[in-house]
């Protein structure tokens, strides 16, 4: 059972499991999701991408801010069936700049440096369902030189 | 490698373009599990971007980015030139200050601002830093090189430095105008002397004159000193630190391992995290004693009961504390320090470390002819952080409007990150005010760690509600892996908890001595909640920052702590 008491103007109040089972029956206001003020997430409501994003750390500021920013645009823009193919060249000139920037974009191809353990809900067997054998077919489409 | 038309490029490269499926990424950063943003799911890219973005970024709470898999090289302090000739004429965005908020606003305008060119101007000789592992993190660490290097280990295990990044990042202040797509430059040993309004341009120490066109004031703050010890002489100040820097840091390190007493004075956030800090690491070989004029370590943050809690926590980490200590004198006698106090009480020690305050830095409101807070300190803004026309302060020099929670001035590490931030929107455009709630915590040992926000002021009536702790609930379990290392557990815990395991029957609690193992706290203004503290309680913040937010008045705050499901992990 909970209890309560006083000390002075402060008061405190001991709550089991039991006690707390109950949901809630405080109010809250619901959010707006349209608040202008609101920090949001990596896309913003009307689609955008926001590149204030704190997750994107400092990909869209830094040295290879401006190829970073090219290339995402275009791969979330992409209406292509495979979403990106058409973006192969941003691509390049990224990644073209952050090999000058190796401190700052340490190239890695293995996951080991992802936040660890808890930080990813899904498992990080990141294989493709669309193998790399597959990708040289879909993607033999007179792309942009 | 894979000829595609011609291209050869690399699986990596196409491994970003093939998507799999939108996962949900946790971002967890430095301070897990006290990054704001932890909590908050991120729909990311598709996975395999992901997967090459994984190397490089992560959550903005620490501006940090953490997967740097050997410690970075130290960023050597840069020479700062006598000459005007690495000076730029004009910068497009001037921040005044190196810190946290300055680097926090380059950041946002250079998201916000495609090519845009923003000059740093700092007083030190460091590149932008973040300060709270110089009271926490490199304290805890095992590598003897730490000191030197900067770097640490996070909570999952990575090093990383405390620079917020290398110097590669940056452009260097004379190519600044000419730099094809913009960037961020830093002229370090420079102090901006007077300001221009009218003119838009300030000068620098050495003469030199920039223009601007939208400018941050960023300059922080110094430590406090007693008055006392100010008085006192040089032998005095020889031996007293005054901690803020990177470089207090360094000194104050070295003379942990020479002396064989240190003193800490003052009870906030900094004082008890350096008692701390320095009880883990001295404890077999010397004394670190800590005073303060309150009657325990937070004393004018937490609620009488917690902050007897905690002081007694502190004192379990080897420090040996004089409460209600008001400091009268200090001199130096026979090679030694003393201390009188005002009650009498006498301390003898080697060392003084001042951690009574931070007076922010507002020297250029003079000559820029901008108003300072009489009440708070720091230049006085308005709710976007704005000072005048084209100029805006961030971090803790800015006296701001808060809409939810009145005017205020902040001095923590988050609020930095995010004025810092804010300002760096509104000087691209934004024209937002103050309206993301920043956050603040603090670990003091392996026991206690507590995350909070909002007016935290243990002078307001507080609602705390608290559950059993099971020995789930540490910071150090919270995390992962703990960098800090594990601390064993003494004999007398061990004792303790066999003994509440027997009194834990059917009797009402009362008869418990009283264990606020986790809970969490309401701090009330008008009824209203206006802080909330997380106590051992983790990954909740953005449930506080809604409470905080909403401002309503709540009949029954029990119904209200329910949403935080302290019991659970």
């Amino acid at each position: 059972m909970s209890y309560c008491k006083q000390e002075g103007k402060d008061r405190i109040i001991f709550v089991t499991k039991e006690d707390h089972e109950a949901p809630s029956n405080a109010e809250l206001i619901e959010d707006d999701p349209n608040d202008p003020y609101e920090d949001h997430g990596l896309i913003l409501p009307n689609g955008d991408i926001n590149w204030n994003c704190p997750c994107l750390g400092g990909m869209a500021s830094g040295p290879c801010g401006q190829q970073f920013k090219d290339a995402f645009s275009c791969f979330h823009y992409s209406k292509e069936e495979v979403k990106g193919s058409d973006c192969v060249e941003n691509f390049r000139s990224m990644q073209e700049c952050m090999q000058k920037y190796p401190e700052l974009y340490p190239q890695e191809d293995d996951n080991d440096s992802a936040p660890s353990g808890g930080a990813d809900n899904a498992p990080s067997d990141s294989v493709p369902t669309s193998s790399p054998e597959s990708t040289p077919a879909t993607t033999e489409n007179p792309a942009a030189s | 490698m894979l000829n595609f038309n011609g291209y050869k490029l690399s699986w990596s490269v196409l491994g970003w373009l093939f998507p799999l499926s939108l996962k949900f990424i946790h971002f967890s950063c430095l301070y897990k599990p006290h990054c704001p943003l932890f909590s908050r799911p991120y729909i990311l890219f598709n996975s395999m971007f992901f997967s090459f973005l994984s190397v490089v970024v992560l959550c903005d709470c620490c501006n940090a980015n953490a997967a740097v898999s050997e410690p970075a090289p130290a960023a050597e302090p840069v020479e700062s030139t006598a000459a005007h000739s690495d000076v730029p004429e004009h910068a497009p965005y001037l921040l005044i200050g190196g810190g946290t908020a300055s680097f926090a606003a380059a950041r946002s305008i250079r998201a916000r601002d495609p090519g845009a060119r923003v000059l740093i101007v700092t007083e030190e000789s460091e590149l932008p830093y973040m300060r709270p592992p110089l009271s926490k993190e490199l304290w805890f660490s095992d590598d003897p090189k730490a000191t030197e290097t900067l770097s640490f280990k996070q909570w999952n295990g990575k090093e990383r430095s405390i620079y917020f990044q290398p110097p590669s990042f940056y452009v260097s202040p004379t190519d600044l105008a000419k730099v094809e797509n913009g960037g961020v430059a830093v002229l370090t040993g420079r102090k901006v002397v007077h300001m221009d309004v009218r003119e838009n341009k300030v000068k620098l120490s050495d003469g030199a004159e920039i223009s601007y066109e939208k400018c941050l004031i960023a300059t922080g703050g110094v430590p406090r000193n007693l008055q006392v010890i100010d008085r006192a002489g040089e032998e005095v100040m020889k031996r007293t630190t005054l901690f803020r820097k990177i470089e207090d840091f360094r000194s104050l390190e070295k003379i942990s391992r020479e002396v064989k007493s240190i003193t800490i004075i003052g009870g906030g956030f900094l004082g008890s995290e350096l008692a701390c800090a320095l009880g883990r690491r001295c404890k077999s070989k010397h004394s670190v004693i800590q005073m303060f004029p309150e009657k325990g370590n937070m004393g004018k943050v937490l609620p009488e009961y917690l902050s007897n809690w905690t002081t007694e926590k502190v004192r379990k980490e080897g420090v040996n504390i004089i409460m209600d200590a008001v400091v009268k004198n200090v001199s130096y006698k026979n090679d030694k320090l003393e201390i009188k106090l005002k009650d009498g009480r006498l301390i003898e020690t080697d060392h003084v470390v001042a951690a009574v305050g931070l007076e922010p830095s507002v020297e250029l409101a003079k000559s820029a002819g901008l108003e300072v807070d009489s009440d708070f300190g720091g230049y006085r803004v308005n709710a976007e952080l704005q000072a005048r026309s084209n100029i805006w302060v961030a971090g803790d020099a800015a006296c701001f409007y808060d809409i939810k929670l009145g005017r205020r001035r902040v001095e923590h590490h988050d609020h930095a990150v995010v004025s810092g931030r804010l300002a760096g929107e509104n000087m691209t455009g934004a024209s937002k005010p103050y309206w993301h709630q920043s956050m603040f915590w603090s670990d003091l040992g392996p026991d206690v760690g507590y995350e909070a926000i909002g007016i935290v002021d243990s002078s307001l009536p507080t609602v705390g509600v608290f559950a059993k702790a099971t020995a789930k609930d540490t910071p150090k379990a919270a995390t992962e892996q703990s960098g800090t290392g594990i601390r064993s557990e003494s004999e007398t815990e061990a004792v303790a908890v066999t003994l509440k395991a027997e009194t834990t029957a059917p009797p009402p609690p009362v008869q418990q001595k009283e264990d606020y193992g986790k809970g969490v706290v309401f701090y009330l203004r008008d009824n209203v909640v206006v802080g909330i503290v997380l106590w051992n309680v983790f990954n909740r913040m953005p449930i506080a920052r809604k409470i905080i937010k909403d401002g309503e008045q709540h009949a029954d705050l029990n119904e209200v702590a329910k949403l935080f499901n302290i019991h659970e992990d």
